[in-house]
């Protein structure tokens, strides 16, 4: 039997349309923490915090707290949405609902599956930002058209971190696991990824290491889009998360494949 | 039957897992238009056998056709035509009765309308229809399994596989399946069916096979099989003495102790009942018609699987 990239046809959105039905019942709810979250957070570290912090320099620019976290935020939600999508929800549809097991009888295969989960996980991302992207703008710290660019980045940060939940799902014994690469990988990530300080804060072996997490270029290409300002360095960004996506996405595969067929 | 061309052909079908064997190069044939039953205790095989009819335990060794194609290479085909109604009820939570219909129905690429027709059609036929909109988990265990059977035919299937459909359900819920099953039978569906209920088996398969260890034990039809292995009638006895034990002994008829309970098999069950009763019998002494759970202890054993 092939197994691997080769086995997958267009079926995997299937799976897609699946988890869109899902969430179109529930769509009022799913709305909530994309609305709520940045006014949370602009009001605690724009208006609390940034009042204590004044200017932040950036780019030769100084630029008011708001405006330096909002895209850290748009990004933290990027890496959050397809996170947890592809491990919480995921592995409560894979081990609990055993969604998977009767899928796997009718025409389509493991990978289809899989690769629909992560696709599905990057989609989430997508419409999270678009609704945030939204909210954001009636504070009036985003710079359109640039801004607008926000969102293809979603989508392929939400693939990388897609892939790599799905990675933890495929090898977690139990779902009270996930603790350890939420508070390893994601937490980490949350606070040192130039999020809510510049990098060049950090010692030279700190920044060495942020620049190898997948959030720090997601923040590297929201920030100029936000603030309309483009740069050079945005390509090598692009460039990190689409190999990062093209080493976890078969990754994920592989690891689904050894946990659920035998 | 053996003239036409099977449905399933498997030949030296084994699975393994690591140095445990669970389906031991077992073969057998199952032929359009057959209810054909999978019987056995726990860990005997059975499920791991459907497993591999569909794909979803790759072949340790042997061979397998399906539809005359072999499975390794079709797989994908294969699936489009069986229909499977797994051991767990996996129905999909997060949708409605209906939903999980139409939400299947897409994964066999049926067209919007034609897939609505065929859920109408199928919560008409398993008495579902007041319960379409309903989530999952506010349908009964009866319900669900029906759903669930709905829900392996929404590709309208040539090969209906049952893992246990009926365990866990009260005796309604039961017989209701087993209405619907005989009719899907009568419109020439072939059913493959496990079960660890042989009454079901006895009422549902034209033919089955036990199985034990991950080999098969017996293969045929199940009035042949209690013909065979023990006649037509079971006579018990309660606390038999020592001469009724060497008078059967004397005549040569097969017999089975069950603690303080003797279970004589025979063809002729009434004048050796009247016999045993009259000279024989102290403390307690029946006779009844042999079933095919009578077939199953013999071969299988009275010991626990677990």
């Amino acid at each position: 039997m092939k197994t691997g990239l080769q086995t997958i046809s267009w079926r995997f959105l299937r799976i897609w349309q699946r988890n869109w039905d899902v969430y179109a019942r529930t769509w009022r709810i799913n709305f909530i923490p994309p609305i709520l979250e940045p006014i949370l957070y602009l009001v605690a570290f724009g208006a609390g915090l940034g009042y204590l912090v004044g200017e932040i320099p950036w780019e030769g620019r100084r630029i008011g707290y708001a405006a330096f976290i909002a895209p850290g935020l748009l990004s933290i939600n990027i890496m959050q949405n397809s996170f947890f999508e592809t491990t919480y929800t995921s592995f409560v549809r894979m081990y609990y609902q055993k969604t998977f097991d009767a899928i796997l009888a009718t025409p389509l295969n493991l990978e289809e599956i899989i690769l629909g989960e992560i696709v599905w996980g990057a989609t989430r991302s997508l419409m999270a930002t678009a609704v945030m992207l939204v909210v954001l703008s009636f504070f009036g710290i985003l710079s359109y058209p640039s801004a607008l660019l926000i969102l293809p980045v979603a989508f392929l940060g939400g693939l990388a971190f897609g892939a790599a939940g799905m990675c933890f799902t495929g090898i977690i014994p139990t779902i009270e696991v996930f603790n350890l690469p939420v508070f390893l990988f994601v937490t980490p990530m949350f606070l040192f990824s130039g999020t809510f300080f510049p990098l060049e804060q950090l010692p030279f072996w700190a920044r060495a290491i942020a620049y190898g997490f997948p959030l720090t270029h997601i923040v590297e290409l929201c920030r100029p889009a936000a603030l309309g300002v483009y740069r050079s360095g945005q390509v090598w960004a692009v460039i990190y998360l689409s190999l990062f996506s093209m080493v976890t996405v078969p990754l994920a595969l592989f690891l689904m494949r050894r946990r659920l067929i035998h | 039957m053996t003239q036409l061309a099977p449905v399933i052909a498997a030949a030296n079908l084994t699975k393994r897992f690591g140095d445990f064997t669970a389906v031991d190069g077992i073969t057998f044939a199952i032929f359009p238009g057959e209810c054909f039953g999978f019987l056995g205790p726990n860990g005997a095989g059975k499920t791991s056998t459907i497993r591999m009819l569909y794909g979803f335990y790759p072949l340790s060794a042997g061979s397998l056709e399906i539809f005359g194609r072999d499975l390794h290479h079709n797989l994908r085909e294969v699936k489009y035509k069986i229909g499977v109604c797994q051991q767990d009820n996996n129905l999909d939570p997060d949708l409605s009765v209906r939903e999980n219909l139409l939400v299947f129905a897409r994964y066999f690429d049926l067209v919007r309308e034609k897939a609505e027709a065929r859920a109408q059609e199928l919560l008409d036929f398993f008495g579902l229809i007041h319960k379409q909109d309903a989530r999952i988990p506010e349908l009964s265990g009866g319900m669900q399994r029906r759903l669930v059977v709905a829900r392996a035919l929404i590709n309208d299937p040539t090969l209906l596989v049952l893992d246990e459909p009926t365990t866990g359900l009260d005796p309604q819920s039961r017989h209701q399946l087993w209405e619907k099953l005989r009719q899907l039978k009568a419109r020439g569906l072939c059913i493959l069916l496990t079960t660890h209920y042989m009454d079901e088996a006895a009422q549902m398969c034209d033919r089955l096979m036990i199985m034990d260890q991950g080999r098969i034990l017996v293969e045929g039809a199940p009035l042949d099989l209690i013909g065979r292995y023990i006649g037509g009638n079971v006579i018990e006895v309660e606390e038999p003495g020592g001469e009724l034990l060497e008078f059967l002994k004397g005549e040569g008829i097969s017999s089975e102790t069950e603690s303080t309970r003797l279970l004589i098999y025979t063809a002729d069950g009434e004048a050796l009942f009247r016999r045993i009763s009259q000279q024989y019998c102290s403390a307690g002494c029946t006779l009844r018609q042999a079933t095919l759970e009578d077939v199953f202890l013999k071969l299988t054993g009275r010991g626990l699987r677990e």
